[in-house]
Formats: C-alpha cells, structure tokens, sequence
C-alpha cells in the first residue's frame, strides 16, 4: 500500500504532500438490509460526473471471497483501488490453503483500517462503503465511511440513503423478512430515492448473499408514478409559483 | 443535505417557434442542493393571455422577475387597449434582468403569439441581452441539446412536429442532466390560444443504456423464460 519509495506511475516529484480534495465519477446511495436467509443490498448503476448522469451501466456491488459483498458510493476509481486491495487480501487468505477463509466481519474490520489510516494521512479514498455477508449461519451488515467511521446494524444506507431510506426501514423492517418482502422493502426505498436524489439514475440491481453465495441480479428499472391530479396544473391560481 | 441551498431550477427550458405559433417546454425538477425539492414544479409561467416565459437558474429570481414584468404588463394591456406583443413582453424582462445583473441569477425564454408578428422566441440568458431566435435552449440541461438542435431543427415544422421535437430534447436532456428530471411540460401558443400539456416520465421515450420500468425485481425473476427453439 503506501511505502517510503513514491508511486512510479505518480509523473510529478512527491515532495509536495498529496492529498485528495474532490471526487470526480461517483456514485450515490447503497442501502443493505438483514433478511431470512442472509443480506440483501441494492445500488443504482449510475456513474455521475458532477451534475452530468454520463455512465449509467456502473456495478456498484460485487462478492468479495466465498461470504462477502462489498457495495460503495463515492468515487468509483477509489472503489475500483479498494476491490484491487480486496483481491490481494483474498489471495493471501486463499494461499494459506488451511480451510479458513475471511468472513464478513475480518473483510469490515480491514475495510474500517485502510480508510481510516488514509483519512490520518489527508489523503482519503472518497467511498462510503456497505459491506454484507454470512458465514456459519451467522448474519452480518456493516458500514465505512471515508473518514472511518464504522458500524454495524440490521440496516444501514449510504448517501441520501441515510436521510431517505432510513426511516422508511425504521419503520419497515422486521426480522425474519423473506426475500420477496427484503426486495419490494428495498424496492420502496429505491423508488423514493429515484424521485429525490438528483444523481439516482433509473437503472438498478439487488444482491443477495446467503450461506449458499452470492448473487446479483441483472440491471432493471422501476416504474415511477407521476399521475397526482396535483401535478397536473399545480400554478393554477398562483401564477408564478411552483 | 444541504438544505441552506438556495432553490434553483437546474433545468432544461426549451423555445420553438413554428409555421402559426410556439411551443415552450420545460422539465419540473426544483432541487435544494441535490435534493430534489420539487418534482413536479411548473416552470413555464404565464405573463399575459398571449405570452408565456420559460424560467431557470434561481427558482426565486426567476418568479420575481416574472411577477414584476407581469404586474407591469397588466398596466400596459390597459393604457394600451389590446394585447401587449410578445416582443415588448420580451423587453420588459430584458430590463428588469438587465438593470438589476448584480444581483441575479436567471435564464429565462420569453414565447407568444401577437397578431403583428405571429409566435415569436426571445431568449435572455443571465446578464440581460435579449436575442429573438426561431428556437432557444436555456437552463443547465441545455449543455446536452446544442448538438441535438443543430441536426435536427428545421424551418417551418408543423404545431405536431414542434412539439415532438421539444418533448424528444426535454427527454434527452433528463437523460443526462441530474438536474433536470420529472415530468415534460409544453405550452403552445398560437392564434386560437393556449394549449398546456402533460407528459409523465414514465410515458416518455428510452435512451441508451436506459431500460423499461417493471414493477418489480419479483416479476422479472417469475416472468416465463423463452420457448426453447423447435428444429
């Protein structure tokens, strides 16, 4: 990671200290849940570059080893960097070839250390991270920001997932949910971030990880409501107005 | 959140003139900051019968202006005994836009019909110039539809014409513009009168790498899976 001798792909002198200071593609909110058999976890696949919406096939979760699934918001070059870091921790895990493998809990535990020793240096990878899986029937959801803040619960959110879908799952959910509940759960909270997120884009995908594995399902989209009589003529008799 | 963030209307605002008429469209996304305050907001605002204007940039710079120019054109319509043109409506904003640039920040597109003239758009970005054009984009979806209009604006276009082409650069405007969203809104002005309608944004067209809104991750999982192929 980083070390005494600079970065050879770095094409100016490291004397002047580097840090990051704005992010440039990003993605918006991940929100992740506990259900019956494991996690579920949904994204939009949207790529914005400041106000343009100019990648919309972005995946924004992925399996992390055989108990893992790792979703990011922030900045997708950093996410990419971090899913690099992941591979490598994962190999070595693999080499040790002793029957053990990282389970959700050590993959947070190293998540939580890597962005917070690059918050202390200045230079932090601009993701807040979403980071579910099972192992031996033991459930777990946690979350990372960029500045290292980390926690676990049975839902958590990143973005405007925290001011949007939160209370709706404070409200919602419950333990035990099946998956068809899990989804239509993380479906409503999806459909309401597409409406007041000016960087959700229309094009989504919902994983789940349980004992078994991981899955992510293909890109759709949701269907929007837009058929109040209110929106129909909403300045009649208040010309001017909105 | 950011909800000390001024209102502003990100945008797409867009002005057509055809053979007999205009066409004005626009977006209903009004956002604090990246939160989208209102989804359905009608930016397309009447000034008189006649003439209607367009409104971007500062969701309350916007309405002011157009409150005053209105306030001042129902005076003119009454010293003046008939319809005020759409190029004095046009002025008035450019005025009040001009002699107060300092302080604020909106795009407007001034459209109507009068009978000297026939439909008649006049863009005044932020600054105050005003600058008649056949048709004017205006608002930060704009960006997007320069290119678009320059291939695919042609001269005398039918009322129909018009008004497909504006919904189609709205839509495509949305498609990329995280600030512009929601439902189209048209109106369209002409001698008969005025013609405002409605497109929600699950009625209109898919761009690429967009795809077709389903109920729900459930129906797609138990929709049947394709006939296997008899030889």
């Amino acid at each position: 990671m980083d070390s005494t001798h600079s970065n050879p792909m770095s094409l100016c002198s490291q004397a002047d200290s580097q840090r990051t200071l704005y992010p440039y593609v990003t993605g918006t909110s991940v929100i992740g849940v506990k259900y019956k058999d494991g996690i579920l976890m949904a994204a939009d696949m949207g790529g914005s570059y400041g106000s343009t919406l100019r990648y919309k096939s972005v995946e924004r979760m992925k399996p992390i080893g055989k108990h893992s699934l790792l979703g990011a918001s922030g900045e997708i070059s950093d996410f990419q960097e971090i899913l690099r870091y992941l591979d490598e921790l994962i190999l070595y895990d693999n080499m040790w070839d002793d029957g053990n493998s990282l389970g959700p809990k050590e993959v947070h535990s190293y998540l939580t250390r890597v962005m917070y020793n690059r918050r202390n240096k200045f230079n932090p990878l601009w993701n807040s991270l979403v980071l579910g899986g099972v192992k031996n029937g033991q459930k777990y959801l946690g979350t990372v920001s960029m500045i290292g803040v980390h926690f676990e619960d049975n839902h958590v959110a990143t973005g405007f997932g925290n001011h949007l879908a939160r209370p709706i799952l404070r409200d919602e959910w419950h333990e035990d949910l099946s998956f068809e509940d899990g989804v239509k759960l993380l479906e409503k909270c999806m459909r309401v971030l597409l409406y007041r997120d000016r960087s959700a884009v229309n094009k989504l995908q919902i994983a789940k990880i349980t004992e078994e594995g991981v899955t992510i399902s293909q890109p759709y989209s949701l269907k929007t409501f837009w058929g109040f009589s209110a929106f129909q003529n909403p300045t009649v008799g208040a010309e001017g107005s909105w | 959140m950011d909800l000390n963030a001024p209102h502003t209307m990100g945008t797409t605002i867009i002005g057509v003139t055809y053979n007999g008429g205009v066409v004005l469209g626009a977006d209903s996304r009004t956002s604090t900051g990246m939160y989208v305050a209102n989804r359905a907001s009608d930016k397309i605002t009447q000034l008189t019968d006649n003439v209607y204007i367009c409104r971007s940039g500062s969701a309350a710079d916007s309405q002011i202006v157009s409150d005053y120019v209105r306030y001042f054109l129902h005076q003119h319509t009454i010293q003046l005994g008939q319809p005020a043109t759409v190029k004095v409506a046009a002025n008035l904003v450019r005025l009040v836009s001009y002699n107060n640039k300092n302080m604020l920040e909106t795009g407007l597109i001034v459209g109507g019909w009068d009978k000297y003239e026939g439909g008649k758009i006049y863009a005044i970005p932020l600054g105050g110039t005003i600058i008649e054009q056949p048709f004017a984009v205006g608002g930060s979806g704009s960006t997007y539809l320069y290119g678009f209009f320059d291939q695919a604006w042609k001269e005398g276009m039918t009322k129909d014409e018009a008004e497909q082409l504006v919904v189609k650069a709205v839509s495509l405007a949305i498609a990329r513009d995280g600030a512009s969203g929601g439902v189209i809104r048209t109106v369209i002005i002409n001698s008969e009168g005025v013609t405002r309608n409605f497109y929600p944004g699950d009625s209109l067209p898919l761009w690429h790498e967009e795809l077709p809104p389903q109920n729900s991750l459930l129906e797609v999982l138990h929709s049947s899976s394709p006939e296997p192929m008899n030889m």
